[in-house]
């Protein structure tokens, strides 16, 4: 597995502590180089050699590929095969497919979906990135009619996906955007590939559940010069045990430091034949090293768990588990306003926070100290009980920000509401168990 | 000899020996820089390349666990459950094949409790009976297991008596004939107890024992297990070390790998399933690594996946938003969270939706089999959706 240690990085740097770059010594920045936290740029003073080490020793074990001029899509560029072992960088794009038979209000329609498609989530913006165009029709002509629609029609990345080069051509005389070309055959490298170098386009190597052939298929695409290439090892919703493997197979073999299989992988749930099975299909991949999707479902029961669990594995693990303790004021709060309560679960504290703000509520929270642990696993741990929560309301001195003396548990946490309400005189509530129920919880029970 | 005419004369020199040479530095670079590898020129063309597989070999393995009793060893289960035997990572079959499936436990409760209308309309039926419950799981929905849960022994609950709690045990031992898991009520105080009562009504049937934790006096459970031929579940949260710790006090006292699973708490998928995810994946990297601490089956209460907004609510709270479907969403939700789990090495499954489960079987029955493909090209021509 390629991992440095900063001492790698040491030996290419000026060595001389200036600070710089921020960082009070080479070595820390030789450090902050391999958490991805600086860039090499930061540096004012490398140059020459030293840089092209530099930059050659931190490329990333997967390549990154871009497509897309107006709203370019990063794929790949991952450095681990387990996201604790360090992070991983680019989520996986999810691109949403139409296809030239489409009738114009389908095809508009779909388009109009992946452009407009927002969806907030503890404080982060969801998006769809990418449209992919079948050429289902197999002409090169209704083809290149549909690209142009779609493309007068979105911002948003686009893959043109075609096994015939002719098609591709067409499409590319009408959209200029950098599309991602999907793909390159063993049959059809040659003509792909010179597509792909005459229009500076990135490129998708494909071979059908044959890991030799799609090799082969890369290098000669590498062999004209080109270098931005993903790969796709055919995608068998009826048996995903192929596509699990292919994709470890070809993931490892990057972290190995081939320098022919370090692509980006693509996934084509939408190969599934229904929507319940697409999701799982999807999810299967985005464990598993998938780095762009193509998908089909647009009802949100289906696109919601797979967003949100890419949001999950795509978290920074070296993000903190818990924030700090104490008390937070959202709005402005008057010695009136209600006190609520949670925990210090990262998770849990920035769930509660966006839906006190979401409701624009005037309030304060209490943040318990639960080492980190939600409210469920707290309570049941033993990390939140009654002592604790009056230690908290004592320590805080909340008394002295708040006229009344009530506070709002969560109602998960309703275990510990009376023995809290004995020992520490305070009137305890036992808000809802889930906090988006907070706005109407005030509505009927604070005055 | 200047500096330069010395390089020059080494220039020539294809070896060079210091004899008697003593060297006084401070610091001490040595630059070693490997022969480049000559530049070919790269001609451009099509050659048959030959893609090596990535083996990798692991010293250490999980243990294999085996739940249920038959007449055979003194039980009265019809057939005994096997998890556990690693030897890879899940599903790398490229490298090895694992020896047992991933199993599921189907939830019962000892009381009513409220639950998401996906998962209620298919035990409302039950839910005042559990040894109902427990054989409706069984016959209807396949269950490889049945957990019941004594939460109404909690004293904040109903604070059932023990005694009473024992008679539900045999209740549902009776009404199913696969191996069971015996579950608390998360009463630290009270759970020992029940849980010892519990192994001594099930002696002999090799139940599973939920659970020992830090939080409570893991050695009543644990030793309750090992008096009465039982399996333990050492159950931490959310953190690994508290786990390797738990499971040393635990094989301290005597406690066989082959009688433990190990638990590190699930978290909802959106709300902190990547913590479980990195942990089980990191106790099974270890594992199969050598570290002895983490050499046990891991178990998952995914049924927590229903603790989630998104998998419970009926729609979305936030104005204006839709969520979609939610017979299908909540299943979902649970079953995307089990999947996974199972990908990061988890062998066991405590769940509830009998949907979330069938979508769950069916991507395992694809992981582990070897289904006929049509050509992968077909997507592309149009068949599909």
């Amino acid at each position: 597995m390629k991992r440095l240690g900063p001492l790698d990085l040491y030996r290419h740097l000026p060595k001389t502590n200036c600070g710089e770059c921020g960082e009070k010594t080479c070595m820390a920045f030789a450090s902050q180089i391999i958490e991805r936290t600086v860039k090499l740029t930061d540096c004012p003073y490398l140059k020459g050699s030293h840089l092209e080490a530099l930059i050659k020793m931190t490329s990333p074990a997967v390549r990154q590929v871009v497509f897309g001029k107006k709203s370019p899509v990063k794929i790949g560029g991952e450095d681990v095969l387990y996201r604790h072992e360090l992070t991983y960088f680019n989520e996986t794009a999810i691109a949403i497919d139409v296809d030239d038979r489409m009738t114009d209000d389908e095809l508009l329609e779909r388009v109009a979906y992946v452009t407009n498609f927002s969806h907030e989530r503890i404080g982060q913006e969801l998006t769809l990135q990418a449209v992919a165009i079948k050429n289902v029709s197999q002409d090169p002509a209704v083809f290149a009619e549909c690209v142009q629609k779609v493309a007068a029609k979105t911002d948003k990345a686009l893959i043109v996906c075609s096994f015939l080069p002719e098609s591709l051509e067409a499409a590319l005389s009408v959209c200029d955007d950098n599309p991602l070309l999907y793909a390159a055959t063993k049959d059809t490298w040659e003509q792909v590939g010179g597509l792909a170098m005459k229009y500076d386009c990135p490129v998708v190597a494909f071979a059908d559940n044959n890991l030799s052939e799609l090799k082969s298929v890369v290098h000669a695409l590498q062999s004209m010069g080109l270098k931005d290439i993903a790969v796709d090892p055919g995608i068998h919703p009826e048996n995903l045990s192929a596509t699990v493997n292919e994709f470890v197979e070809i993931r490892r073999v990057s972290m190995n430091e081939d320098d022919t299989m370090n692509c980006p992988i693509i996934g084509i749930p939408a190969a599934c034949t229904n929507p319940m099975e697409e999701v799982m299909s999807a999810a299967l991949m985005i464990d598993r090293f998938a780095d762009l999707l193509i998908f089909h479902t647009t009802d949100m029961y289906a696109v919601l768990p797979v967003i949100t669990l890419r949001q999950n594995i795509y978290t920074d693990p070296r993000r903190p588990v818990s924030v700090d303790a104490g008390l937070r004021t959202f709005g402005t709060p008057t010695k009136e306003s209600p006190l609520l309560a949670t925990t210090n679960f990262a998770l849990t504290y920035y769930t509660v926070a966006s839906d006190i703000e979401s409701s624009g509520l005037n309030a304060y929270l209490l943040v318990f100290d639960t080492e980190g642990l939600g409210v469920e696993a707290s309570v049941a741990g033993g990390q939140l009980d009654a002592y604790k929560a009056k230690e908290a309301i004592e320590k805080t001195q909340v008394k002295d920000v708040v006229s009344h003396k009530k506070i709002i548990i969560p109602g998960m946490a309703a275990r510990i509401s009376g023995e809290l309400e004995q020992i520490s005189g305070w009137e305890v509530l036992v808000g809802p168990r889930d906090s988006s129920g907070i706005p109407e919880f005030l509505n009927k029970r604070w005055n | 000899m200047d500096i330069e005419r010395l390089l020059k004369v080494l220039g020539d020199a294809e070896e060079l020996e210091l004899e008697n040479v003593d060297i006084l530095a401070e610091e001490l670079e040595l630059v070693m820089t490997s022969v480049p590898r000559p530049q070919l020129p790269v001609r451009v063309g099509y050659k048959d390349l030959s893609f090596e597989k990535p083996l990798e070999e692991f010293p250490g393995g999980v243990s294999v666990v085996r739940f249920g009793n038959t007449s055979q060893d003194g039980g009265t289960r019809s057939h005994s459950v096997f998890v556990g035997g690693e030897k890879t990572m899940p599903f790398y079959r490229f490298e090895a094949e694992n020896p047992y499936n991933p199993v599921v436990a189907f939830d019962v409760f000892d009381m009513p409790i409220g639950l998401a209308k996906p998962v209620k309309i298919h035990y409302q039926e039950v839910m005042e009976d559990p040894a109902e419950w427990a054989k409706l799981c069984v016959d209807k929905y396949g269950a490889d297991m049945v957990t019941i849960h004594l939460i109404s022994t909690d004293p904040t609950i109903k604070d059932t008596p023990v005694s009473e709690a024992v008679k539900t045990v045999e209740e549902v031992l009776q009404a199913v004939k696969v191996p069971i898991i015996i579950g608390g009520s998360g009463n630290p105080d009270k759970d020992p107890e029940v849980l010892e009562k519990a192994a001594e009504a099930a002696e002999g049937e090799r139940v599973m024992l939920n659970s020992a934790s830090l939080n409570l006096d893991y050695k009543r459970v644990a030793k309750a297990a090992m008096d009465y031929g039982h399996v333990v579940l050492s159950w931490t949260q959310l953190d690994i070390n508290d786990q390797k710790t738990l499971n040393r006090h635990l094989f301290g006292m005597g406690v066989q790998k082959e009688d433990m699973l190990i638990d590190p708490t699930t978290a909802a998928l959106g709300y902190g399933l990547e913590y479980s995810f990195s942990i089980m994946e990191r106790m099974r990297l270890a594992a199969l690594k050598g570290d002895k601490d983490l050499q046990c089956p891991i178990a998952s209460g995914t049924t927590n996946a229903w603790g989630a907004r998104e998998a419970w609510m009926k729609e979305s709270p936030v104005e204006g938003e839709t969520w979609g479907d939610r017979m299908k969403r909540g299943p979902l939700w649970e079953a995307v969270s089990a999947l996974s789990l199972a990908l990061a090495g988890c062998d066991m499954f405590m769940m509830m939706c009998p949907t979330s489960v069938a979508l769950f079987k069916e991507m395992i029955s694809q992981l582990t089999g070897d289904p006929d493909m049509r050509p992968a090209s077909t997507w592309l021509m149009g068949v599909g959706q």
